[in-house]
């Protein structure tokens, strides 16, 4: 802990629900997305994409699109001439193959909605006008369109470079003996699960305005990101220019959940066409392309099996899974994305003495695969949380005291896939959420509904979640751009008031308001007197951004470290001027206090001596308050726990799942605002429960995309979202600056095994069990039939 | 080879009445409202999520009934009033420190009904409009127009919330004040 401790007359805003400091300018309108900006003589771009999943293309005419009416421009890739976008990471060719991605598809395309060309108008109807007069000749090849396809052994390769359509192929910790435990165990159980394409769907689409300044000899690229620093890398490195040119700003962003943390091969094309064109370029991109043409996620295959001694103690854990990442590796995390996650944490919070795993990323003729909220995680739990069902019943144990029994409980703990996880609740919410369900009825509404022949199923599902990853656990994952510090700067003005700029960049989260409460708390200041500045790539050196839960465990650490160390500062002044030790001075309240007098100087007149009676300040002291700080985390990282439960009523007419009752109990350790942390759950679970009823980007056997819009991409609206509990469980995290280990994801991750555990419960009578999801109602009401 | 005939556009000057003003504007027959409010007029805190009509985050009020400005062609708001987020205010001035927000957005902000903030003008719109018609919903009522929205930060659970909390402090002021106020 700092020395700096908040002045007692002050109560702490850590731990509190203050109301959001975005909040107001959202609810008026005045929000500015990327969208909303418009600079004076800004053109329109939007791309022509190939309209055939695998293709070689023998012509791309378009000179017509030149000829249309308000058309300014139209470049395909050889006009541009643009560095590919390739993704590696530091494994042997056995185990990963890189692969290039062009900014503009050249001579082959490998999906159906791959940019070809952009074209450039002034104004959106006319680029619309635009593309209608592209003209693409392909040669098609045939598509491959599913992981059994890809390594059928007469599949086409999607890139020559990648045989056996294989990008990634690990095989890791194969635990000694893992054969003869499988061999000799009393329970052995398995399973085949399979999980639906997604789009994370953030509500804002894709966007790009890009213009060049002269006056500062740089390239401005707005643009919703959550990664800001890492588009200017890329940038930077597609247009040939220092990076020191390319400044990316990020707008007000509406929601990113993942497919905004990789860099996106359009907003590169839309800042060339404006450096070609002198002129700013913007691009929005429309639903079409954002479902069927930017990132997908989630589309994983498990055959999977567990031992289990005669109590239910699990002994083994043996899978194979298989990720369909689609036609290109995302910078700057690959293909390896899912699987290096689903293998490396599938343990969880189970005490697993022998684990196996192999882990495939292939690549198919499908729109490229990005992280999305929870990466992998809701599957590899649904997978686990499936085998200690099936256990449980096998071996006719209640399902929550399987769970009981095999439950890390003495922490820290070093599990078999060498991850050491620190203290947690793994029992204590398990415990709490049955109790829950428990008291509430449930589990005598649901003897009361099987005897009138209703379904009523209760389902959970316990999980751990990763969430401060510094550099030390990416390294080990091979990457080769190696994520995990972050870095804050705090300036103090002439008035003391405080700017943090952070590299992180919330897209919803509201680090606004709760990086403030942290830097408030730090320096003793009024919320209103601090404000958050983030998504501006020439205000801090070098951030990473927002993703993997990280923002609040390591981008707030920083950002206390830099106000502690603003604070030393502060102090110091102030200690000159009383002819004191530093340590006799006191921060809180906005001002500084002399411990042995009481005397105050308020942090304006400190202010003031460093800004404007420099001639004040002691021997050595540079003018000026600011400071800056970074954090990283140097072993595995912390881990935020929930347990999920869920009730649920199927409907025989209909094949409908109702969740008739949802409990989450989590444990993020020390929750900078708890409102904040219930939204981040409450959505999490949105998306989870979209994940495991209703959502699903299908193809045809040709590669086209058979959801292309709201129509057919099924996103579940306030019908079927139902009233979800949330209870707090506090482990604070011992080794981030604020005792918090970060909620952007717990929910997401929970969901989908409690949903399906839930269905499964209550199709107990029919026989039938389910292992895949989406849950279609097609499905149910078969099972429902069949009994 | 194939001539495509691009007509020069057809432009219809319109005559727009946007949150109380006229505003009037020379744009193509096929602009649609939503482009011609943020575009044209500057009021962008109205946003486009899916340009068919589904995600209503473009949801403004045509005379006091919330439509999507999406799938609304400007020339068919000739002779209507549209209100957009922007006009909800709860007074105090035009700059953020001295505004106000209304009784609504306050109950949004209390209750945490928005994260990225990108569905919530849809959203605004969508219960005013509403309320207007029927003061006094039920939760199933309210999750049922809810239902016409799309939003994936939230949940739901949380607007919901703040719907039925302004709608019940709306129906206690009206008590108190009397049915003439």
């Amino acid at each position: 802990m700092s020395p700096t401790e908040p002045h007692e007359d002050r109560a702490a805003l850590v731990g509190t629900s203050t109301r959001r400091r975005e909040d107001p300018r959202l609810l008026t309108g005045r929000g500015t997305f990327t969208d909303d900006i418009h600079l004076p003589g800004t053109l329109y771009a939007q791309f022509v994409r190939a309209t055939v999943a695998s293709a070689t293309v023998t012509s791309l005419d378009l000179s017509a699109v030149r000829e249309v009416p308000g058309v300014v421009a139209a470049f395909d890739a050889a006009d541009l001439a643009l560095g590919d976008i390739t993704a590696r990471l530091g494994r042997p060719a056995a185990e990963f193959v890189p692969t290039s991605m062009p900014i503009l598809a050249r001579d082959r395309v490998r999906y159906a909605g791959e940019p070809l060309a952009v074209v450039v108008a002034r104004d959106p109807y006319a680029v619309e006008d635009g593309l209608e007069a592209a003209r693409v000749s392909y040669a098609p090849e045939r598509a491959v369109t599913s992981d059994t396809e890809a390594l059928a052994p007469d599949a086409p390769l999607v890139h020559a470079e990648a045989p056996a359509n294989t990008l990634l192929d690990v095989s890791m910790f194969a635990t000694e003996g893992i054969d003869d435990v499988f061999a000799e165990a009393p329970c052995v159980v398995d399973v085949s699960v399979r999980t639906g394409r997604q789009n994370a769907l953030p509500l804002e689409t894709r966007a790009a305005l890009a213009a060049w300044d002269d006056r500062e000899e740089q390239l401005t690229l707005r643009t919703p990101t959550q990664v800001p620093h890492q588009v200017r890398t890329v940038a930077a490195r597609c247009l040939g220019l220092d990076e020191r040119a390319v400044r990316v700003l990020v707008p007000d962003m509406g929601g990113g959940f993942g497919l905004k943390c990789v860099v996106g091969r359009e907003e590169i094309a839309v800042a060339a066409a404006s450096l070609r064109l002198g002129r700013p370029v913007k691009w929005t991109e429309d639903r079409k392309d954002a479902l069927t043409a930017s990132f997908l996620a989630r589309e994983q295959h498990y055959e999977a099996r567990a031992a289990f001694d005669a109590e239910g103690h699990v002994l083994g854990l043996d899978t194979d899974l298989i990720c369909d990442m689609g036609a290109y590796s995302c910078y700057p995390f690959t293909a390896g994305i899912e699987p290096l996650m689903a293998s490396s944490e599938m343990p969880g919070v189970y005490k697993v003495p022998a684990y196996r795993v192999r882990a495939r990323a292939v690549t198919t003729n499908k729109a490229p695969s990005a992280p999305y909220r929870g990466v992998s995680r809701p599957q590899y739990v649904m997978v686990v949380e499936r085998l200690f069902e099936r256990a449980a019943r096998e071996l006719g144990i209640d399902p929550v005291e399987i769970r009981r029994r095999n439950l890390i409980t003495d922490f820290p703990y070093t599990g078999v896939n060498n991850v050491t996880y620190d203290p947690g609740s793994y029992l204590e919410s398990l415990d709490l959420c049955e109790r829950t369900l428990r008291e509430e009825g449930w589990y005598a509404r649901r003897e009361e509904a099987a005897a009138e022949g209703r379904h009523l199923g209760i389902g959970y599902a316990c999980f751990s979640e990763r969430t401060g990853y510094g550099s030390t656990a990416f390294a080990q994952r091979k990457m080769e751009v190696v994520p995990g510090f972050d870095i804050a700067e705090a300036r103090m003005d002439v008035t003391g008031a405080l700017t943090v700029s952070t590299g992180t960049m919330s897209h919803g989260q509201s680090h606004e308001t709760t990086m403030a409460q942290i830097a408030a708390d730090e320096l003793g200041l009024d919320l209103a007197r601090v404000r958050i500045h983030q998504g501006d790539t020439d205000r801090v050196t070098y951030g990473w951004g927002t993703f993997a839960s990280r923002s609040i465990a390591v981008g707030g650490s920083a950002v206390r470290l830099a106000a502690g160390k603003l604070g030393e500062k502060l102090r110091l002044l102030a200690a000159s001027r009383w002819e004191v030790a530093p340590d006799r001075v006191e921060l809180g309240d906005g001002r500084a206090r002399n411990a042995d007098d009481g005397s105050t100087l308020s942090y304006p007149e400190l202010a003031e001596i460093a800004y404007l009676k420099s001639h004040l300040l002691p021997k050595g002291v540079e003018p000026g308050l600011s400071a800056t700080a970074s954090f990283d985390v140097f072993n595995d990282g912390t881990f935020s726990n929930a347990t999920h439960g869920v009730v649920v009523e199927l409907h025989e007419a209909t094949g409908q799942v109702e969740i008739v009752r949802y409990v989450c109990v989590e444990d993020c350790g020390v929750a900078i605002n708890p409102q904040v942390v219930e939204g981040q759950c409450r959505g999490g679970i949105a998306q989870g429960i979209a994940g495991a009823l209703f959502e699903e980007i299908t193809y045809d056997a040709q590669g086209e995309p058979s959801a292309t819009s709201f129509m057919d991409y099924r996103v579940p609206t306030a019908l079927e979202i139902p009233e979800i509990g949330i209870a707090h469980l506090e482990t604070p995290c011992a080794f981030t600056e604020t005792g918090a280990k970060g909620a952007g994801e717990g929910g997401t991750i929970g969901a989908p095994g409690a949903v399906l555990n839930a269905v499964n419960d209550a199709l107990r009578p029919t026989g039938v069990e389910l292992d895949q999801t989406p849950i279609t109602p097609e499905t149910v009401a078969d099972a429902l039939e069949r009994a | 080879m194939s001539q495509i005939t691009h007509e020069p556009p057809d432009r219809q000057l319109l005559t727009l009445e946007v949150n109380g003003e006229a505003h009037e504007v020379l744009v193509e027959s096929r602009r649609t409202l939503v482009d011609v409010l943020r575009h044209d007029l500057g009021l962008t805190g109205t946003h486009v999520g899916c340009e068919h009509g589904i995600c209503g985050a473009c949801t403004v009020l045509i005379d006091g009934a919330p439509a999507r400005a999406c799938l609304t062609f400007a020339a068919q708001a000739e002779g209507s009033a549209v209100e957009t987020v922007e006009s909800l205010d709860g007074g105090g001035g035009g700059s953020a420190p001295g505004r106000r927000l209304s009784d609504l957005q306050q109950a949004f902000t209390e209750h945490h009904a928005l994260q990225c903030g990108f569905c919530t003008p849809g959203f605004l719109m969508l219960a005013e409009g509403h309320l207007a018609e029927q003061p006094a919903p039920s939760r199933e009522e309210i999750r049922e127009v809810v239902a016409a929205n799309l939003c994936r930060c939230t949940g739901y659970q949380t607007i919901v919330d703040a719907i039925e909390d302004c709608a019940a402090r709306r129906r206690a002021a009206t008590s108190e004040e009397g049915p003439c106020n």
